[in-house]
């Protein structure tokens, strides 16, 4: 794989803590994914990782820690020793830098997949018409989904839902893309080509973090794998070191279960 | 050739030949009703006094809607809202609205000057006409009943829509009104338009508050010359006349909104 570019990180987590009422699901995340790097985030589920993926564009707030995107410190604006909340308008600002993908699409019904691409680009962007509908047709080309741009979502299938859903964060032109379980909701044989559409993306350099529970994925498009259990990073490396040499009893634990469950 | 013989049911014959002939005659005792001037009826059926009344409530109607639907997506949102201040308003009003009679606020708003001789630099009687009045009181209404349908409506969209706007930058009321409520209206409309019938013939009430209605016109007439029961025959077709093109009309609009393909399950 290419080596991470030097330079700063485009993310940056120190200590993020997460609670739901009693329950502590975060336990202090320490990451850092350099620009242009693939990161991909395994782990049982209830281990976190949605929930620290949800952290990063400031879908769920933190409450303890520091988030930082491409230097710039997620939600909050750090004045002496307090952090104050942003307001909305620029929380927007910042999620509209950062492109995410879910488990179940999220595609919205009411709208043609064309409409679906260019909604944010016309709306938040306060794109030109004409420019936002040439780069969500060729954003819709490069997902194979050309001839579907006049089509309703309900009409596609589950991993034809899934790449217009790839092509609408990519029409915000994002600086990080996050990918939530994508393939988690697909009938088996449409897993492949949702998963082609994403090696396409990590070829171009796009800076990526994919929880997932594709090892094969892992394996062959990460740059770095990282173990989650119960809310803490249990290791992280390498995909071939972690995934073959995992060092620690519950990576191990893990993988023999996903491996032998998929044998 | 086997011939099919399909079960005899001489009681569903029997009944509807009892619901028939009871129809048949009580439309002839109207009929020959020597009370009925069947002559008055038609004298009155588009008589100028009339088709303003109707004009009246059919304005009433329209702008009570309007009213009623603004104010419902407001409360809707209150309800919804994260700030325990906002979710209570919107409670009380749905709960003072909703609990008292539509027929008492009409009152209570046609005799506001009682309490308030002055609103302002104004004088309450010649802000609140009856016609103001009436709107008013059917607007605000109208307005805790859009309130809870409106937010069953949002309810019901999927929460992965909101997080997929909010992801994409969009900012909270934007993705209210370009994702959710969109989405929400399919499950708003056949309740919202059980809503406006029900107003359509709500607004007969102002004519306790002379709000020149439709009602208020018929019972100006009747009140002179006496014949009641022709020009309540008279509001009565009218009234039908509106509730069916409201019918219809709604009807056009769910089979419009079903045809996008927009399910709320739909992307799942």
């Amino acid at each position: 794989m290419r080596p991470p570019e030097p330079g700063r990180p485009m993310l940056r987590a120190q200590d993020v803590h997460k609670r739901y009422r009693h329950e502590e699901v975060l336990k202090g995340i320490d990451l850092e994914v350099a620009s242009g790097e693939v990161l991909c985030l395994i782990g049982p589920s209830g281990s976190g990782k949605s929930t620290f993926l949800r952290c990063i564009n400031h879908l769920e707030r933190i409450d303890a820690g520091r988030l930082y995107v491409d230097g710039a410190l997620v939600g909050y604006r750090e004045r002496g020793d307090c952090l104050y909340e942003m307001h909305p308008r620029d929380i927007c600002r910042q999620r509209a830098d950062i492109g995410m993908v879910f488990q179940r699409f999220n595609l919205f019904p009411h709208l043609t997949v064309l409409q679906n691409v260019i909604e944010a680009p016309l709306k938040v962007r306060r794109e030109a018409k004409a420019e936002a509908v040439e780069r969500a047709r060729a954003l819709l080309a490069r997902v194979g989904l050309a001839d579907k741009a006049d089509a309703y979502p309900s009409r596609l299938s589950g991993g034809q839902q899934q790449r217009v859903a790839i092509a609408r964060a990519l029409a915000m032109r994002p600086k990080l893309m996050l990918f939530d379980e994508p393939t988690s909701a697909l009938d088996p044989e449409l897993v492949g080509e949702v998963l082609s559409v994403m090696r396409g993306l990590t070829e171009d350099g796009m800076t990526m973090i994919v929880v997932t529970h594709e090892m094969a994925f892992a394996r062959d498009a990460a740059d770095t794998v990282a173990f989650m259990d119960a809310g803490v990073i249990v290791e992280s490396g390498p995909p071939e070191e972690i995934l073959s040499h995992p060092r620690h009893e519950r990576t191990r634990g893990f993988l023999a279960r996903v491996i032998g469950a998929r044998a | 050739m086997t011939r099919v013989v399909p079960l005899r049911r001489p009681w569903l014959w029997l009944g509807s030949a009892v619901v028939a002939i009871a129809a048949a005659l009580l439309a002839l005792s109207i009929y020959r009703n020597p009370n009925i001037q069947h002559g008055v009826i038609l004298q009155y059926q588009f008589a100028p006094a009339i088709l303003a009344g109707l004009r009246t409530t059919v304005v009433l109607a329209l702008l009570a809607a309007l009213i009623g639907t603004l104010l419902g997506v407001l409360l809707a949102v209150m309800r919804l809202s994260a700030s325990p201040v906002l979710r209570l308003a919107s409670g009380f009003y749905t709960w003072l609205l909703r609990g008292t009679p539509l027929l008492v606020q009409i009152l209570i708003w046609g005799n506001l000057a009682l309490l308030f001789e002055h609103i302002g630099p104004f004088r309450t009687n010649d802000l609140l006409t009856p016609f103001v009045a009436s709107v008013i009181a059917l607007g605000l209404n109208e307005g805790a009943y859009m309130a809870e349908i409106v937010r069953a409506g949002i309810i019901a969209v999927d929460r992965g829509q909101n997080d997929a706007a909010l992801a994409l930058g969009m900012s909270h009321p934007l993705a209210l009104r370009r994702i959710i409520l969109p989405q929400a209206l399919r499950v708003i409309m056949p309740p919202a338009g059980n809503q406006f019938i029900s107003l359509l013939k709500a607004t007969s009430l102002v004519s306790v508050i002379a709000g020149g209605d439709m009602l208020t016109a018929a019972q100006n007439i009747s009140s002179a010359n006496l014949h009641t029961i022709e020009l309540m025959l008279v509001a009565t077709f009218w009234y039908l006349v509106l509730t069916t093109i409201a019918s219809l009309g709604q009807h056009y609009i769910e089979r419009r909104l079903g045809k996008s393909g927009v399910g709320i399950h739909a992307t799942s």
